[in-house]
């Protein structure tokens, strides 16, 4: 049978009993993310720190119910991480490069996958399928995804660009007023209502998202299988109802200027 | 035994691997209800042959559940609307009279259609070229208990093992990913000492032939609701964690001198 093989694979040499395959040029990282199972490694792994992020934006957001000197000296606060170690900034902006990357790096997984996924059937089934466990979640995950995106793109123009924030009193937007622009922001009712619907689209796709974690790495054991949709439901269901209850706290003008 | 009539067919037809294919309707009566669902298309191509028309193809060998060579897609459902169970398992008294179903092959760009319901599934042959193997010096049967292996790793592989290849797996998944087959081929042998010798290599052997034919896995579920052995989707969890490691491990290997 070893050394039968009639027709290898197309891009790879046979792998037999008895011999080890030819050395591959490429490096590991390289190697690893020209597979599906790699680029799926490569989802998780940007996916675990796009949900660090958005746990500890949701964390630092909290503030805002402490008042605004509070919040604007935490925003201060993450500009002085480090310092006077690292020069100002320095470390927020390796965090945003880092997370800036691994945002590209999970989109870029989702595309190629899903392109591969495509060409897997390229005839779809004439007749409605009857699904029995796939969710709204996993059958929704590339539409949550890009809506998701398109909102952090309004909310980096809004909140840290100002581009689309209604000015202050002087006129200007000024970014250290992390608390004013945002009670001016989520007080036009249809900003407030595309982040709930982006927040509740975010939760939908974490929940999906952090279960589909551990298959994806491999961390299986049937001790604690069990424990891996409470995970994935609590963690979605913690950032949600912290970011939901923003919006809602200033149209209630519960968080007010 | 009850009868079942007017059952309204929609039978996928289609003449050839690149033909273009169509549903035809076929009214089928007096179908006992202990019959199973290929033999009620037995009965629907023994009246087509006596008309002198084309009896309709599918795929069938053991009818008794363990071959894998039945397939169907009947009512949107891989294998027909009943869990862990094989088309040819399935009975008529799932259905009632007046009911209209609607047969549909496998489809996947690596399950090209050969004629109406049937598909080649030798893409599956593919990965077990690769690595669904031990290299083991053939001759008379070993003494049993030479190799000693325990229970729970016994069981584990069995469960592995009782995969009949029979694609549902494929059929099911929305991306067309044979994830739960290789899972289940590669654990079967991974977990065994029979297969450690190889284990590595079969890994990043089977991995690399399914990822050359097949979709990737976004952990619906499908594939194992579908499974009429009702493999588990921990197979797949197991082969992302050897793949990884056999990434490293083979490298390692290959770069002694």
């Amino acid at each position: 049978m070893a050394q039968t093989i009639t027709r290898p694979s197309r891009s790879r040499e046979p792998v037999t009993g008895t011999a080890l395959s030819s050395r591959k040029k490429r490096s590991f990282l390289a190697d690893l993310y020209s597979t599906a199972v790699g680029k799926k490694y490569a989802m998780a792994i940007s996916g675990i720190a796009l949900m660090g992020f958005v746990f500890f934006h949701m964390l630092g957001n909290l503030k805002m119910y402490l008042g605004a000197a509070e919040i604007n000296s935490y925003a201060e606060f993450l500009k002085k991480l480090l310092y006077p170690l690292a020069p100002k900034g320095a470390v927020l902006w390796i965090f945003r490069g880092g997370l800036l990357a691994m945002l590209v790096l999970h989109l870029h997984a989702a595309w190629s996958l899903t392109v591969m996924n495509r060409q897997a059937r390229p005839v779809k089934y004439q007749s409605p399928r009857d699904y029995e466990v796939a969710n709204f979640a996993s059958r929704t995950m590339r539409y949550s995804g890009m809506i998701v995106a398109s909102f952090l793109t309004w909310h980096l123009l809004d909140l840290t660009f100002g581009v689309v924030n209604t000015v202050g009193a002087e006129g200007t937007f000024v970014r250290a007023e992390v608390y004013e622009n945002i009670v001016r922001s989520l007080s036009r009712w249809p900003v407030a209502a595309f982040y709930i619907l982006a927040n509740l689209l975010l939760g939908i796709h974490l929940r999906h998202g952090a279960w589909s974690i551990f298959q994806s790495l491999g961390w299986n054991n049937p001790r604690f299988n069990a424990w891996r949709w409470t995970f994935a439901t609590a963690f979605a269901a913690i950032v949600v109802v912290g970011n939901v209850s923003f919006p809602i706290a200033v149209l209630l003008g519960i968080v007010k200027v | 035994m009850k009868l079942i009539n007017d059952l309204k067919l929609k039978v996928w037809r289609q003449d050839g691997p690149d033909a273009a294919g169509h549903f035809e309707t076929h009214v089928v009566e007096k179908v006992s209800d202990e019959a199973s669902f290929l033999e009620m298309l037995d009965q629907l191509n023994e009246r087509l042959i006596g008309e002198g028309k084309e009896a309709v193809v599918f795929d069938h060998d053991c009818r008794e559940g363990i071959c894998g060579t039945c397939s169907l897609m009947i009512n949107g459902r891989a294998h027909g609307p009943q869990r862990a169970t094989t088309t040819c398992q399935l009975h008529m008294r799932t259905f009632k009279s007046g009911d209209e179903i609607v047969i549909e092959p496998w489809r996947a760009a690596a399950f090209p259609i050969i004629k109406d319901l049937m598909v080649d599934r030798s893409s599956f042959d593919r990965i077990i070229e690769a690595g669904g193997f031990i290299t083991a010096p053939t001759g008379g049967a070993p003494d049993a208990n030479l190799i000693l292996v325990p229970k729970p790793v016994a069981d584990a592989a069995m469960d592995s093992a009782a995969c009949i290849g029979c694609g549902a797996c494929v059929a099911a998944c929305p991306n067309g990913a044979a994830s739960l087959f290789a899972g289940a081929k590669i654990s079967h042998l991974n977990v065994l000492p029979q297969g450690q010798s190889e284990r590595y290599k079969r890994a990043e052997a089977m991995v690399h032939a399914m990822d050359d034919q097949f979709g990737s896995c976004t952990n619906h579920g499908e594939c194992s609701a579908a499974c009429p052995k009702e493999i588990s989707l921990d197979v797949i969890a197991m082969m992302n964690s050897d793949f990884r490691k056999s990434k490293s491990k083979n490298r390692k290997a290959l770069s002694r001198g």
